[in-house]
């Protein structure tokens, strides 16, 4: 039989390094490859690395747990339960902040949020030394009392044994678990064999309960019945340890540190969790299902007086299950080993990161450099602690004598983890806490544990004495460690996770509120709470990270770039740095030290050493300092003021693209007005022209005494005459036009009756064809209206309409109607004949200058007329305009009755004012 | 729910995850109320450790199947938020873009 034990075991382990080794390879094959390595990262493998919380306890000490107390047992399980069913709430934080922190273990997530302080992290990785050292004996213990309960005949030394499995298991753990320092600090090989551990587990337990249930009992009723009659008075619920349990091992889960590590850094998807969140609490309830029968069964078939702890090899044994018990030892030993297997790689790791790479950079000084590469010592730092803990778990267990029931210790090691609950909570969603708030806490509860708990747990006389236990220290009863400040009478687990949790809260609070965080906290408890908010995308590294004064010169880049070469290796350093300062748009290995690249750099380097010794480093060697909140301060400013600067730039460059369109406008009109300009002096040179052409011809006749008589050279002469008035007709309108634009005119404001300067423009007008038989309508009354304005002008204007009635109207009986009406203290006189009137399209056009409807010359005038009375209608302050749909040419002449001398608002003058038609009345009054 | 009636459905969407965000909150409450249960029923006549075990095994299926149900839509609604974390990260690859 021990042969046969032997041999199993020896064959399952060469079986789990086998797993280990493919994985291992597997894992680095894909890497390499550039693909992510699925099964490996599965939410399966990630659930069942999960059950190593089912440690040994779970396979053997809760059937002994069950045995004496009954149902007590489910609260271990049920704890995490509630904790894994609410994974949105707590968990879900806990994984996304590790992994933006790219924490290392429980203690490097603490450390980072409380200003990545060293301090803290060696008081947690201190507490996880003293809280795991006894659980590992556990497991040790169990491993050999399982092996002797198969070999009672030969029985083994049970120390002998445990150092032998406590060797085995520093090698695997060594061989598997520091391979390399991977940046992310995962262990391909170890968690999957792990995960098949958990199978093993799960199995053998499941295997055992269908044995108990169906095969020794007649099924789940039959064993509800038997549960009814062996139910033992001490089997009740006492509602004290019920409620404390459940609580305890829902905070432990959260923060043992072999959970933290399969739970956050061997995590790789957080979407896995919402796997893990039915998955694991499924897992817990099939390894709980059976404990109940087995310890009944066991309680009944078994002889009295044995151990309990072991029905589920010891059941199966008894009955001539030989192959069953085999298994049953598989799965327990699975259970104890893959607990020691990950606990060693989480503490060797807080110890190497917070304990050991501390010190030796300490003792290093300032020099940046050494010799060797720095990763070898690392990972030597990392496999002398395994040695180390996996040394101090083995004497444990000789010192304790192995004798005390399992359940204790396992609890006992839950209350010290259970101490770095607040600052985890606080770390997480106060952003007060404080570093000096939470080390206070950390030790305060440390303390309180070890004194009411962990020290009195080794029994009398042992490290307190049996008076100081009854007693008190110093006979003080206040202090006695079972029932500190006079509660008595408690049960002392309840009791101490009680007083320790009280306190430990209660100092953490305290001192929180009344210290100042210094900025790096600040900026950390900043990316902890609100890292819902913060991380976009990916792994988090685009969590910000906090500003420091970056070093700046390159000789200190280079001593980072060796110090890197030497952590990271030098191909991956190198490769980092290079790609930084392509990113800088530098070329070559050395990008400038701006906090942006020191940040990444210093996330890189937590990967492996941790982030409080990264930021040592980088400290170290960049020489900055940390930043003080005024610098904080003047980096807002400078923002602000940044941001004002922008601002300014928006708002001129909308003025500037503003003034561009207006430019562009004007240049536009400009060039109009230039093209109007030519089309002008084009119209001007012609009508200038044909006058003097003739008049050039008819003096040359003259010239010629020969050919012309007396009678034709009078002739001649008058023509010549006629155009030269002509001529000077047309200057002098222009020069009109021209003085009556420019609004250089002299006014000559004058009293006068509207009526009497109708009349003189009637008699005027009345040489326009005066045999044409012009008919007026007026009417006498309305026009009596004493006038104050430019009466000469303003009678150029009468007579000008009504010349151009009497030339254009085709009436064959010609009738004008004039009407005066008064309009508020303007005068506006229509003229109205019985003609054709104007065509629409023409209607803009006659205001224009030479603008002629009809054929030019005909009626002797150069198009100008109408031009000249809008202008001197403009410069009294009214209007002329053309009325359409009158039945004939309509004309209506609108001026104030008194002139008013204040600046009138003129139209646009110039070749511009073609483009107006129908100007409404000036505004101005 | 697939018909496109545009900003209609999507707040029906947003509102329902959030109601199962608010369950998954609550169920690990509720299910510490009803693990305290069997805690008053010891304090009535003995302690029935059969049925206890009985209550507490379907209490703790039930929770599972729960959690179970709830951990579709809120995985869905994690995969949405942001890509899946992958810091597996091969030599030289995937490393931290610098500058982005």
């Amino acid at each position: 039989m021990f042969n046969l034990l032997i041999f199993a075991s020896l064959s399952y382990v060469v079986f789990l390094f086998a797993i280990a080794f493919f994985a291992e390879r597997r894992g680095e094959a894909l890497r390499e490859a550039g693909h992510r390595p699925h099964f490996l990262r599965s939410p399966l493998v990630y659930t069942l690395s999960l059950s190593v919380y089912c440690t040994a306890w779970t396979f053997y000490g809760a059937v002994g747990y069950a045995a004496r107390s009954g149902l007590e047992f489910m609260t271990i399980y049920l704890g995490p339960t509630l904790v894994f069913v609410g994974w949105w709430w707590l968990l879900r934080k806990l994984v996304r902040v590790g992994k933006a922190q790219r924490a290392t273990s429980i203690a490097d997530l603490i450390a980072s949020r409380y200003g990545k302080s060293n301090a803290v992290g060696v008081i947690v990785t201190l507490l996880a030394l003293a809280a795991a050292t006894p659980y590992i004996a556990l497991q040790l213990q169990s491993i050999s009392l399982s092996f002797n309960a198969f070999t009672e005949d030969q029985p083994v030394a049970p120390r002998q044994l445990a150092l032998y499995v406590a060797a085995g298991l520093a090698l695997f753990t060594i061989l598997f678990g520091t391979r390399n320092l991977d940046a992310n600090e995962q262990h391909h090989g170890v968690v999957t064999a792990i995960a098949v551990e958990a199978v093993v587990k799960l199995v053998a337990l499941v295997a055992v309960g269908v044995f108990v249930v169906w095969g020794l009992a007649d099924g789940p009723a039959d064993i509800i019945a038997r549960i009814s009659a062996a139910a033992r008075p001490e089997w009740e619920i006492q509602p004290n340890r019920w409620v404390g349990l459940t609580l305890l091992s829902a905070i432990a889960i959260v923060t043992l540190p072999r959970m933290f590590q399969v739970l956050v850094v061997e995590n790789s998807d957080e979407t896995h969790l919402a796997t893990a969140s039915w998955a694991f609490p499924l897992y817990m309830m099939l390894m709980s299902l059976f404990v109940l029968p087995i310890a009944v069964m066991g309680l009944t078939i078994l002889p009295a007086g044995t151990n309990p702890d072991l029905f589920v090899l010891t059941l199966p044994k008894a009955l001539g299950q030989e192959g069953l018990a085999m298994l049953a030892f598989l799965g327990g030993f699975s259970a104890a080993t893959s607990m020691v297997i990950i606990a060693s790689i989480a503490l060797s790791t807080m110890v190497s990161n917070h304990i050991v790479m501390p010190l030796w950079l300490a003792s290093r000084g300032s020099q940046g450099q050494g010799a060797g590469d720095m990763r070898a010592l690392v990972l030597n730092a990392r496999r002398l602690s395994i040695a180390v803990i996996l040394g101090l778990g083995y004497i444990y267990f000789a010192v304790s004598g192995g004798g005390r029931a399992l359940a204790a210790i396992g609890l006992i090691a839950f209350v010290g983890m259970a101490q770095v609950l607040p600052a985890l909570i606080g770390a997480l969603y106060w952003r007060g806490a404080s570093r000096t708030g939470a080390a206070t806490g950390l030790l305060l509860g440390s303390a309180v544990w070890l004194y009411a708990l962990f020290l009195p747990s080794f029994g009398p006389d042992v490290v307190f004495s049996a008076a100081l236990l009854e007693h008190g220290p110093f006979g003080i009863s206040w202090l006695v460690p079972y029932g500190l400040l006079g509660v008595q009478g408690m049960d002392p687990l309840l009791h101490a996770l009680f007083w320790s949790l009280a306190l430990n809260t209660t100092g953490f609070i305290l001192v929180s509120l009344f210290s100042f965080p210094n900025p790096v906290e600040r900026v950390q408890a900043a990316q902890f709470v609100n890292v819902f908010e913060i991380s976009g995308r990916g792994d988090g590294v685009m969590a910000p990270g906090w500003v420091r004064a970056g070093a700046n010169s390159e000789s200190e880049v280079e001593d980072l770039l060796i110090s890197a070469q030497r952590l990271m290796g030098a191909t991956e350093a190198q490769a980092f740095f290079k790609a930084e300062a392509l990113a800088q748009g530098k070329g070559g290995y050395l990008p400038d030290a701006t906090p942006d690249f020191l940040d990444r750099l210093e996330r890189e380097l937590a990967g492996s050493v941790g982030t409080a010794t990264a930021h040592a480093m980088i400290v170290q060697i960049s020489g900055s300092s940390h930043v003080s909140v005024e610098d904080l301060m003047a980096v807002a400013s400078e923002a602000a003021q940044i941001m004002e600067h922008s601002a300014q730039l928006e708002a001129k460059s909308e003025e500037l693209a503003r003034t561009a369109r207006q430019l562009r406008e004007a240049n536009e009109m400009l060039q109009k007005l230039s093209v109007q300009k030519d089309s002008f002096l084009s119209q001007i040179s012609h009508e200038l022209r044909t006058p003097m052409t003739s008049i050039r011809a008819f003096s040359e006749i003259l010239m010629d005494e020969d050919g012309v008589n007396r009678e034709e050279q009078v002739k001649y002469a008058g023509i010549i005459h006629d155009e030269s008035i002509r001529l000077t007709r047309l200057l002098d309108d222009l020069l009109d036009l021209s003085v009556l634009e420019n609004g250089q005119v002299n006014l000559d404001i004058q009293p006068g009756n509207l009526s009497e300067l109708l009349d003189r423009a009637l008699i005027a007008s009345n040489s326009v064809q005066p045999e044409r038989n012009f008919a007026f309508l007026r009417q006498p009354a309305d026009e009596q209206i004493a006038l104050s304005t430019d009466i000469g002008r303003l009678t150029q204007v009468f007579i000008n309409v009504v010349s151009n009635s009497r030339k254009y109207c085709t009436a064959s009986e010609p009738v004008m109607r004039i009407s005066v009406r008064r309009r508020a203290d303007k005068v506006v006189v229509d003229f109205v004949d019985n003609g054709a009137g104007i065509p629409k399209k023409s209607q803009a056009l006659i205001f224009e200058k030479f603008a002629r409807l009809t054929d030019t010359h005909q009626a002797g005038g150069a198009g100008l007329g109408l031009a000249i009375c809008r202008e001197i209608m403009h410069n009294l302050g009214g209007d002329i305009a053309y009325v359409p749909g009158q039945g004939g040419a309509a004309f209506r002449v609108t001026f104030p009755a008194v002139f008013n001398r204040a600046p009138v608002q003129k139209p646009a003058t110039g070749p511009m004012r073609g483009k107006r038609v129908n100007r409404p009345q000036d505004a101005a009054e | 729910m697939t018909s496109p009636r545009g900003t209609v459905f999507v707040e029906r969407d947003s509102y329902r995850f959030r109601r199962i965000m608010d369950g998954a909150r609550i169920l690990p409450v509720a299910g510490f109320v009803l693990i305290l249960l069997p805690v008053l029923w010891s304090f009535r006549s003995g302690a029935n450790i059969a049925a206890e075990a009985v209550y507490l095994f379907a209490l703790w299926t039930a929770l599972i199947l729960v959690a179970a149900i709830l951990s579709r839509p809120l995985r869905a609604g994690l995969k949405r938020e942001r890509p899946p974390i992958s810091p597996d990260k091969t030599r030289g690859e995937n490393r931290p873009e610098p500058g982005r």
